[in-house]
Formats: structure tokens, sequence, C-alpha cells
């Protein structure tokens, strides 16, 4: 019978976990450094964590993998977890919640249904979240972390798209829509759909140049009309705020020599935003995302407490990172040949070896030389003999004493 | 271009009369299928390549995605109703034609709730529904906050209000027919011609179904539906339940008969069940006690969640509850001893296998299919059995009609084996027993008058069994 691989579904070969597992380890080491603590959260999670407003669109939640388990019978219906950031104010809530300042990190894999399943709907990423501190300074935080995974990654030519959640519900509530039609309109541009928007724009025509252009925006502050700017403080006074927010962040941008702009319509991403939303992309593709989401720990239930956070997409890092120029140097590899009657001695001697430092195994019938940079073959005499493979060159040994010290040499 | 051996998936119930005249006119040659018809299966006498096969409306879009079936006519609730779950199956929408019309609406009991202040309220929402996928569709869309869908095998319109917030129900928008008032429209319904997207292609179905165009009825100038929206905001409280009555659930259908049986036996005198008019909630002349009639297969579930103390159901329904969620709090108080039936294991006389270990060792291509009401327990025997690999059709009834074409094994209740015998199938292997029986839940009664109601019933029912 043929064993098939579920659709939409991936495997990580031993070259994919070589490149998984140097991102995960320049991510880890960059949030210790920072100061962020690794937690793990459950694969299942309750669906209701997800449903309710200011959590994920109807149209990521049409995407979930739910389904009723064993105890199920209540109707309460779990999922594969869709998305990092509310498990984590789940934990936060259920277990940190006197903490005034969690600072948290995870590798974790993520499951969204894709019709066609080519592509992959199981997903990892790399995620951080910041809960207890507030903007700009947290922001800066995060995007300062994002970027230093990245230069550690050694991934050049990154830009930053920069938009900001309450500045497009501030514009959205200016069309003078019903709050159903500006939390149904603020969901589509987040799943983004502006074709939506430009069918509302029609409706009321006298607003279409003023919001239409806002929403429209994109460049760098500096580059910003004067008009533009008195509008927001005149004519629009309670986007103020908000786009200074982003101003704030685009000067530190500026400042880190980080390759920006703000462009509103870009904030395509969770309901649960907020705040300000950035797009980390290399090229035309997206390998990050994150944004302040205020509201969402309180809404679950949890205190009242700011919140933002990011993830970096690892499969998109795995295809644009040279695992070569990234890997350590590894100790020299070992292949320890024994004779019949000099079995244990071989694993002996391959202990000794992994207590030294080394790489070693022992052969099992379909090793190659090639690959390795010494062999040692056990006989009776003389009793070992170590061959560098490089070198070509052989020299013998009578104890294990000997040969690490000619190993040394 | 292929074009053998074309099947098409044909209706029973609401859409029979319709369907037939349908392909009447287009000269299909399907005519041993109208509505005096006993036949499941029909060959066209025009078309050598066409058969045809009478199902179940819901069976029909799992019999088409599946590609045991090129084409199907059936509603567009139960097209819908796969899609919004399975949005890559195989099924493709061809027709709209244009008959068997109505509107799915979430309902709720008079003057109780609106869209918003459902969003509103604290606590879980329940929604009863045949439809549990479009269900869990409208309340995601709706953007409720927690919400339970209970899955039902029919009567949606007796759970509001009590035993749940909300019935996804079909009806008409000038005839809503219960006692319910609709607050959402959810799914506007009508016949729908569907294929196989595979057939479609490797078959030129297209040429084939091009002549029904010309003989479907014209299109009607459809009135724009009137949005119900209620003007002012409702408050919507929890039903409240009183804590000292006994809610009693009665199964509807054939059972109906030896449960009446059993009670006058017991001395439990019941208005107007079984209900000729179809009134699903008959009084007793016993105090504190409320009946429902709902249907047996829908009992477990709701016992376990607390909508009703007791019911009277049988082992089968309570069995396939129980291997879905192992840790529900339902169990049986007492073997009402009627209805005996047991549950088979069944395969066609033509296969050459004598047990179910000859089905778990042979060598085949495809997965075993399993076609069954008891989507659970088959799913649990075939685990059991190590069936490699296999695959799981839930159907909705006359599942004898499934084997050879398309099914390999039924797990199948059977009161003598008749019926089995005359389809030319045979018993593998027994798995259970059933019989009618009372359940309840493991859940701690705290009214005490409640409990001396309930064990009184029980009481009852147990004395009324002995002499059987």
């Amino acid at each position: 019978m043929k064993i098939q691989r579920s659709k939409g579904t991936r495997d990580l070969s031993p070259q994919d976990m070589v490149s998984f597992r140097l991102i995960e380890s320049a991510f880890r080491e960059c949030c210790q450094k920072w100061g962020y603590q690794e937690v793990k959260t459950p694969t299942l999670e309750y669906l209701h964590l997800f449903t309710a407003t200011g959590t994920l669109t109807p149209s990521m939640l049409s995407k979930v993998y739910s389904f009723l388990d064993w105890d199920g019978w209540s109707g309460e219906r779990v999922v594969l977890r869709p998305d990092g950031t509310i498990p984590i104010s789940r934990l936060y809530i259920d277990s940190m919640a006197k903490e005034k300042l969690a600072k948290l990190f995870y590798v974790a894999n993520i499951f969204m249904f894709e019709t066609t399943g080519k592509k992959s709907r199981e997903r990892w990423q790399c995620g951080a979240e910041l809960i207890g501190a507030r903007p700009p300074l947290a922001d800066i935080e995060l995007v300062t972390l994002a970027l230093e995974v990245l230069r550690e990654l050694k991934i050049e030519g990154i830009e930053l798209r920069v938009s900001h959640a309450g500045l497009i519900k501030a514009l959205l509530a200016r069309l003078g829509l019903s709050a159903e039609e500006q939390t149904r309109m603020f969901d589509q541009i987040l799943d983004g759909d502006m074709k939506a928007l430009d069918k509302l724009k029609l409706k009321r025509p006298e607003l279409e140049k003023t919001i239409g252009s806002l929403l429209e925006l994109k460049g760098k502050p500096s580059g910003f009309s004067q008009e533009l700017k008195e509008l927001f403080s005149e004519e629009l006074p309670e986007c103020k705020p908000y786009i200074d927010n982003c101003t704030k962040i685009a000067e530190f941008l500026e400042a880190m020599g980080c390759d920006y702009q703000i462009d509103i319509a870009s904030g395509r991403g969770f309901e649960y935003y907020t705040g300000v939303i950035f797009q980390i992309f290399k090229g035309e593709e997206k390998i990050g995302g994150g944004g302040r989401y205020d509201a969402l720990i309180p809404s679950m239930g949890g205190r009242d407490v700011p919140a933002s956070g990011f993830a970096l997409y690892l499969e998109r890092l795995m295809a644009l990172i040279k695992p070569k120029a990234l890997a350590e140097p590894q100790p020299p590899r070992i292949l320890v040949r024994a004779d019949g009657g000099k079995i244990r001695e071989g694993f002996d001697i391959a202990n000794r070896l992994h207590k030294a430092g080394y790489r070693a195994e022992c052969y099992l019938g379909a090793q190659r030389d090639a690959d390795f940079d010494w062999t040692v073959d056990i006989k009776d005499k003389p009793k070992l003999t170590l061959t560098d493979r490089a070198k070509k060159q052989k020299v013998t040994a009578q104890t294990v004493d000997e040969l690490l010290s000619l190993l040394r040499k | 271009m292929k074009t053998n051996n074309i099947k098409i998936a044909l209706p029973k119930g609401r859409l029979l009369g319709e369907t037939s005249a349908l392909l009447q006119r287009v000269g299909w040659g399907l005519d041993g299928y109208h509505e005096q018809t006993r036949l499941y299966h029909i060959e066209s006498k025009t078309l050598p390549h066409l058969s045809g096969r009478v199902f179940h409306e819901k069976d029909i879009p799992i019999q088409v995605a599946i590609g045991n079936y090129d084409l199907g006519i059936c509603g567009s609730d139960w097209i819908e109703e796969l899609l919004a779950k399975y949005p890559s199956s195989a099924l493709m929408k061809v027709k709209n034609l244009r008959y068997g019309e109505g509107t799915l609406y979430a309902a709720s009991a008079a003057g109780k709730a609106t869209v918003e202040s459902l969003r509103a309220r604290p606590g879980t929402i329940r929604i009863a529904s045949e439809y549990p996928n479009l269900a869990e569709s409208f309340a995601i869309n709706a953007q409720l906050k927690h919400f339970s869908v209970f899955p039902l095998w029919g009567g949606a319109e007796v759970y509001p209000p009590e035993s749940a917030d909300l019935a996804l129900v079909g009806g008409a928008d000038d005839d809503f027919p219960f006692s319910l008032v609709p607050i959402s429209r959810v799914l506007g319904v009508s016949a729908f011609l569907i294929a196989n997207r595979d057939s479609w292609k490797a078959k030129g179905l297209d040429k084939m179904v091009a002549p029904i165009e010309k003989v479907l009825i014209p299109e009607k100038a459809v009135p724009k539906a009137e949005k119900r929206q209620p003007t002012k905001a409702v408050q919507h409280p929890a039903p409240e339940v009183d804590k000292d009555v006994v809610r009693l659930a009665l199964p509807d259908g054939h059972q109906q008969t030896h449960t009446r049986k059993l009670l006058d036996r017991a001395g439990i005198r019941l208005d107007d069940y079984p209900s000729e008019k179809g009134t699903r909630r008959p009084s007793i002349d016993r105090d504190g006690v409320s009946v429902k009639v709902i249907r047996p297969q829908d009992m477990p579930l709701q016992v376990a969640n607390d909508n009703f103390d007791l019911a009277i159901t049988g082992r089968d329904w309570l069995t396939e509850h129980l291997c879905q969620f192992p840790s529900s709090p339902v169990k049986e108080l007492a073997n009402l001893k009627l209805g005996r039936v047991k549950v088979v294991a069944v395969v066609s006389q033509n296969m050459d296998i004598a047990d179910i270990r000859d089905l778990s060792e042979s060598e085949r291509a495809l997965p075993i299919r399993v076609a069954s009401e008891y989507i659970n327990i088959a799913d649990r025997y075939a685990r059991d059995n190590r069936l490699n690999r296999y695959r799981l059709i839930p159907t909705w009834g006359a599942t004898e009609a499934f084997l050879p074409e398309d099914a390999d094994l039924l797990i199948e209740n059977t009161e003598t084996g008749r019926t089995l015998a005359q389809h030319n199938l045979k018993i593998i292997d027994t798995l259970f027993e059933s019989t009618a029986c009372l359940i309840g839940s493991a859940r701690r009664v705290t009214s005490p008058l409640k409990k001396e109601r309930m064990e009184s019933i029980i009481q009852t029912l147990r004395m009324a069994t002995e002499e059987i």
C-alpha cells in the first residue's frame, strides 16, 4: 500500500532541520539577550478563545481546524492552534497575571486551512510577546529584536511597512458607517481586501478625497506633504495621536538606517490589533509581522494590560538563509570500526571520544569513510589505527589515552 | 471522451415530485423514479449508460463529493452544509433548478433575541440544528463569543427556548411554520443539480446536462426578501428553568407506538402522543413533569448537556454517543426491553469473505468504505478490527441499499434480518443487542422534589417492564 503524506503538510528533512535549528537558535539567543523567556502552549485550545470579537476575523476563523474531541459532548469545540498570540495571552491570564511585565517568546506550529493543499497548512513561527509595556518604547524594542534576529541570520534587504489599527478604525468611523459595517470593513482591510473599500468610497463621494488619500497614504513622514499634516491636526484631530505614534517609530527606524515606509492600507493581520501594525518584507515576500493588541487580554477576561508582539515566519526564513555561512564549526567526526570480537571496545572508544568533545560513531556496515574526518580501526596488533582522511596519514596507538593525544596533535 | 456509466443520485421526500417531472421533460428515461416508486436502483430506458439511485436528500452531496455518483439533485441547504466544512471537496454546483424553494433561518423563541443581544449576552449560546456546519459558520460570522452547536437529526423547532437559544430551521419568507421568530436569514434554498468535479471533466457531463436549461420552469420574479430585523433592542436573558420540573424526552418516529404502550402499562397518561398533527409538546398527567418529543438519536447529547433529565431512546444511540464522547455523563437507568434489534456488520453476498478478519486481511487498492447511521460505532468497530485503511460514509437511513456499489461494509440494525436478506446481504458479525432504554445523567440532582419525581418515573417504568 502506498503511504501518503497528508495533504497540505510538509516534512522537514535533515537538511531542512539544519536551517530550522539555526533560525530557532538565533531567535532564541536574541530573545534571551533582551530578557525574554521561552514558553510552550498546547497545540489544542478551545475554539471560543478565538471566536470573540477582536480576536480573529471571520474569514480567518472559517479556516481553522476545529472539531469535537473525546470530551466534546458539551459542544465545546477545540482547535489546532491557528495563531500564536492568543494562546500566549491565555497563558498570561491563566498563570502570570500578577506579573507587571511579561516578556515571552515561543517557537510553535500553527494550523490554518488552505484550499488547494499546495501551500502548507501547518506553519512554524518564531514569536515574541511583550505584555505590560506601552508604546512607543515597547514597539520599538520588538522591532529592534526582530531586526536583530534577521541580522544574525544575515538576511539583508529588509523593508518594514508600518500601519496603525487605530488610524484605520478612526478613518472608517469618519465614513459614517454603522458599528457593524466598520467592523466588517476593518476585517476586510486586515484580510487584504481593498476592493471593498473602493465600493464604499463611491457611496460617499464627498469623503472620497480625504479618507481615500489617507488610506492610500504611503511613504516616509518626512515626505508627507504639509497639507496632509495639517489635515491630521485640523480636520481629523482624532487621528493625530495615531499618526504621531507611527511617526515616532518611523523616526526610530530612520535612525537605525532601516528601509521602511508608512503604508496605512498594508495593515493586514489580526482583528486583535489596536495600535501600530508592522510587517516585515524581503522583496515582495512577507517574512514576519506584528503589532499592538492592548484590548485582547481584557477582552479575554484578563486585566487591562497593554501588549504587543511579533512573529517571524520560519519556513520563509529557511528559504532565505545560507546554512553554511551561519553554521558554527563542528568538532571532527570519527568513525570507529571494530572487528567481530571488539564490539564492546568500539562503543567504549566512541564514548570516550564523545567525552573528549568529538563526534564519533561505530561502524554499522553502511557508513562511507568519505563522510568522516578520521577513522579508528580496532584490531589486535597494532591495537588502534587512526587514519586522517584528508591528509591520508595513518598512525597507531595502544590505548585510548594515546589515541586522544594523537588526535589533539 | 468517456460517456459510459453515468450515475445520478436522486432525492426522495419533498423534492421527489418536481424532480421526477423535470427528468420526464428532459427525457433521460428514468421512468422508474416517481412518487409511488419503491425502487432504489433505476436504469434509464433511453440512455444505456445512465442509471439512478434514490437517496435521502442529505446523503446526496456526500455521495457526489466522494465520487460514488457523477450527478445529483438535492436542496442547496445540504450542499452548503457540506461545503461549509469541506470547501475543497470535489462537489460542483451546476444549476439552480428553481423549485423546492425556501429559506434557512436562525430563529429564536418569540421576542427573545436579536443577533446583537445574543452577542452581548454572557455565557454560552446554544444553537440546535440539523445543519451543524452552517450553524457554526453563522455563529462565527455573527461573532458570537461563546457558542455550542448541537447537531440534530431533526425537530430543531421544538428546542428553543428551554433546550437551545437558537435553532437553524427552514421555512418560507411569508409563512414561517413554527412558533419561533426568525432573527437572521442564513441561506436561500432551492433544488440544485450538482456534479462531481472529476467526472464533470472526464465524462464530459456538460453536454449531457445542457438540455436541462430548456425544460426548467421559467424564473419567477423573486420579490426582495424583507429583512426581519426587530427595531427595538431586546434583552435576552438566559431562559429560566424551574429547578423542580422533570424534563422528559420521548421519541418520535416508529418508536412512538411501543413507547406509548409502555407508558400505558405504567399508568402514565399523555395527551396527543403520538400526535397526528406532529405536535412535539404533549401534556402529561403528572405534576412537575414537562414532555417534549424529539428524535431518539439526539437524546443522549441533550441529556448530557442538561437540556433533559430523562429520555427514552435506544441503547444503539446511547452507545453511539458514548463511542464519540467517552467522558459523557449519560448513563442507562432502565432497560425497557422493547424494540429489540441487533447491531450488525454486513457485507454483500457477492463478497468472498466469512468474517471481519477476512476483510481486514484482504489486499485492497482502495480504502474500505464503511457506511452507517452509527458513524462513531462504525469508526470504533473499524479501529478495533484494524481495517486498513477505511473511510466512513455517514448515512441517513435505508443504508441497506448502499451495498455493493456505494459501500463495502455496513454497520446497521436489524430486527429479523429479512430486509438484509432481500437486498442480497449477509451478516458477518453482531456488535451488540439494542432495546429501548431510559437514560439520565450521572450529574447530581440538587432539588429534592425533582429527585423524588424522577425516582418515581424511573420506578414506575421499571415495574412496567418487569412483566415483559
